[in-house]
């Protein structure tokens, strides 16, 4: 009985640090439903719905048959879905001049998009390069005055940059023909023109250099946050211009790189002023050529093809954004940014 | 046809208005590990650019081994440099790292082989070859640094605090593998810092420096012994030097009832004997305790802070309202509020002249 004793006053004495131990321990448990959650999902849930919307009408839309739309039901779903709309709105559709629907745009957007989008990242990385890390007398004065260039509005340069288009394109033909007597005797090898205005090759120039004050500024940027001293290393390392460009910066640049092309790759692919203005017909981008379907004024509406041609037209950078968005985060996370 | 391995003539360094380092001459003789030390912004690092050819001198001379590099690029001068912040290319190992200067050298395959692997054993990075310099810790990191200059075969190595990103252990191990680096390779190192500690134990002598200016270029042992104004006294040792203003007359030197006879002192020659002076005393030449009496010159001082830090205690006290440090030994005991007999020998103390405060 005596061992009881000691047991009950042990317990007493310990009784306070017990206390203690059924208090609050380890991390503090979050509640998930705080007013503070609340509020932001909704906001959340509330734009989700506002943007997906429309986006939801377009695809119903785009599978619904002519007489399924007239019956004025927006939001319903097609009762019996037909991929009809999408061929037409991708080979059949006419606009004004022909009747082959978005195809060809489609193509002549990838024929602008491919060569503007290395030739302008090449520029511009090499440009911004050279700002940051081979810094020459003028260059802050250089830097500052392509920054200024990215505040003037395009369409102030539409028509200067049409005459310039014409006059350089006439003054490379005059050239070509005067000297390229020297490089070929056959007869008539040297009719060639040279054509900027309406041509492709016009518009991916129009295209590189009104990229360049961003995609300099965004490069630049970023050469600059990687440190001096790598930079020195390399140069006592006996790395010259380009090979610290390609086997050291350009290593450390996948982030950099893909949100360069994020950018041009949806705005040149969206571009729809300079494709209109600077070429012709038969080259008009994807975006022109949406609109010269949606717009043709030639028989019935057709609501479901003009949605499917849409959604057909906004599908790259659709994709783009998906594909490089993993891209982008996993550049992050693989420390591609820290050394 | 010379034992300079780096002469320095008259360099002159202006960034726009900035005039970093002025009329700099240095002589570094071969195999000579110099150190250049001075607080921060006092063009260290710009000296050391200057030398590797990363920044253009607005004037003057670099000659390495006898040769003017001045114009010449930094991989033609027989450098390799190591940075503060290691400045290992990222997305390459470390093996890529080392053999990166190699390559563009065009040097022959079995050769980069040959020199990787030697400076890997060196360094101890053999098992750390084939990982990315994001798998490593600050001081492996450091020793690929270093690795990346020693495979370059160059006739001098350039350092630029290449410790301070170090915790103090780490700095402590590497500094004493630095110094057994140096007697394995021989090679010239002239290596900036801005901690006197590793100064005084690396180098075999010291250019203090200040506002781009060299104070003084001698042996650790000279600098911290016999400085040759009251920057460099200041500058050097830790805790810093006592400085007592007074005047020096006819070999004595007075500051109210302190007086102190210099025999013994070794005035430098041609400066003058009379007239106001500082007396620049290190904490850990006063002697404390029973031989203090013995000593030239005593003093009563009263202990109002007493710092313990194990091997020794730091005392803070107070001469003609001036903060006075003395460092005695950390057996003795002392009790704050006591008041201490202390002695000094004017043989370790240092005179400085007032108004221009060089030594006297
Ligand atoms: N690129 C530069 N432009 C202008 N001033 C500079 C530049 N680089 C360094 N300085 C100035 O030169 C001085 C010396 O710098 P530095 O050699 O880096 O000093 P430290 O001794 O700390 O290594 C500093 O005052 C610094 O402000
Ligand atoms: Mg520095």
């Amino acid at each position: 009985m005596a061992d009881i004793g000691t047991l009950n006053t042990m317990k007493a004495a310990e009784d306070p640090v017990r206390g203690q131990l059924d208090g609050p321990r380890g991390a503090r448990p979050k509640r998930n439903l705080s007013r503070r959650n609340i509020m932001l999902y909704g906001v959340l849930i509330v734009v989700a719905i506002y943007y997906l919307l429309p986006l939801y009408v377009m695809i119903v839309t785009s599978l619904k048959t002519m007489p399924e739309i007239r019956l004025g039901n927006v939001f319903s779903l097609p009762k019996d879905i037909t991929f009809q709309p999408w061929v037409k709105a991708w080979a059949e559709a006419c606009t004004g001049v022909n009747c082959d629907g978005l195809s060809r745009g489609f193509w002549n957007s990838v024929r602008i998009l491919i060569p503007s989008v290395i030739l302008s990242i090449s520029i511009a990385c090499v440009s911004g390069y050279a700002l940051s890390k081979w810094k020459f007398k003028g260059s802050e004065v250089f830097f500052t005055l392509l920054l200024v260039g990215a505040f003037i509005p395009y369409q102030v340069m539409l028509y200067p940059v049409v005459i310039i288009l014409r006059d350089v394109g006439t003054f490379l033909t005059d050239i070509w023909q005067g000297t390229c007597g020297f490089f070929t005797s056959a007869e008539g090898s040297c009719r060639g023109r040279v054509q900027l205005f309406g041509s492709l090759s016009g518009l991916v120039i129009v295209h590189s250099i009104f990229g360049m004050p961003i995609l300099v500024l965004l490069f630049r940027n970023y050469f600059a946050s990687i440190p001096e001293e790598l930079f020195k290393a390399a140069r006592v390392d006996g790395a010259g211009f380009w090979q610290i460009l390609f086997r050291i910066m350009l290593p450390m640049s996948l982030p950099i790189l893909v949100v360069a092309i994020i950018l041009q790759v949806t705005g040149i692919w969206n571009d729809f002023l300079f494709g209109v203005v600077y070429t012709r017909a038969e080259q008009y981008p994807m975006t022109v050529q949406l609109n010269n379907i949606v717009n043709s004024v030639q028989g019935t509406k057709e609501y479901n093809v003009n949605m499917a041609a849409t959604l057909l037209t906004g599908l790259v950078p659709l994709a783009i954004y998906f594909v490089s968005g993993k891209l982008f985060v996993r550049g992050i996370a693989a420390g591609a940014v820290k050394g | 046809m010379t034992d300079h391995s780096v002469q320095i003539k008259d360099l002159d360094l202006h960034f726009g208005a900035v005039k970093v380092l002025q009329n700099l001459n240095l002589d570094i003789h071969d195999g000579e590990f110099l150190v250049l030390l001075g607080s921060s912004g006092c063009g260290k690092s710009t000296l050391l650019n200057c030398i590797a050819g990363l920044l253009e001198p607005t004037d003057g001379q670099i000659f390495i081994k006898g040769q003017n590099v001045t114009w010449k690029e930094p991989s033609e001068r027989g450098i390799g440099m190591v940075f503060q912040s290691y400045a290992l290319y990222p997305q390459m190992t470390v093996e890529g790292n080392l053999s990166f200067g190699l390559k563009n050298a065009r040097v022959p395959k079995d050769e980069i082989k040959r020199r990787v692997d030697r400076a890997a054993e060196i360094l101890q990075i053999e098992p750390l070859l084939k990982r990315k310099p994001g798998a490593l810790s600050g001081g492996q990191r450091q020793r690929v640094a270093i690795g990346r200059a020693l495979v370059r075969d160059v006739d001098v190595f350039l350092f630029d605090e290449p410790l301070s990103n170090l915790d103090a252990k780490l700095r402590a191990d590497l500094r004493v593998e630095l110094k057994r680096l140096h007697h394995q390779l021989k090679n010239t190192m002239i290596y900036v810092t801005h901690d006197q500690v590793e100064a005084m134990t690396l180098a075999n002598r010291i250019a203090i420096m200040k506002g781009g200016l060299i104070m003084q270029l001698d042996t650790p042992d000279v600098i911290y012994n016999r400085p040759v104004n009251k920057y460099v006294a200041d500058f050097i040792g830790s805790p810093s030097m006592n400085f007592i203003e007074g005047t020096l007359e006819r070999g004595t030197f007075r500051a109210g009832e302190f007086t102190m006879r210099m025999q013994g002192y070794d005035f430098a020659a041609g400066s003058a004997q009379d007239g106001p002076a500082i007396a620049g005393i290190r904490p850990e030449h006063i002697v404390t305790g029973e031989l203090a009496a013995n000593m030239p010159a005593t003093m009563q001082v009263k202990a109002e802070l007493v710092e313990p830090m194990g091997s020794d205690t730091l005392i803070w006290s107070r001469v003609n309202d001036e903060p006075f440090r003395i460092r005695m030994d950390g057996h003795l005991p002392v009790e704050e509020g006591e008041i201490l007999n202390i002695g000094i020998d004017p043989a370790r103390v240092s005179l400085f002249d007032t108004s221009t405060e060089e030594r006297l």
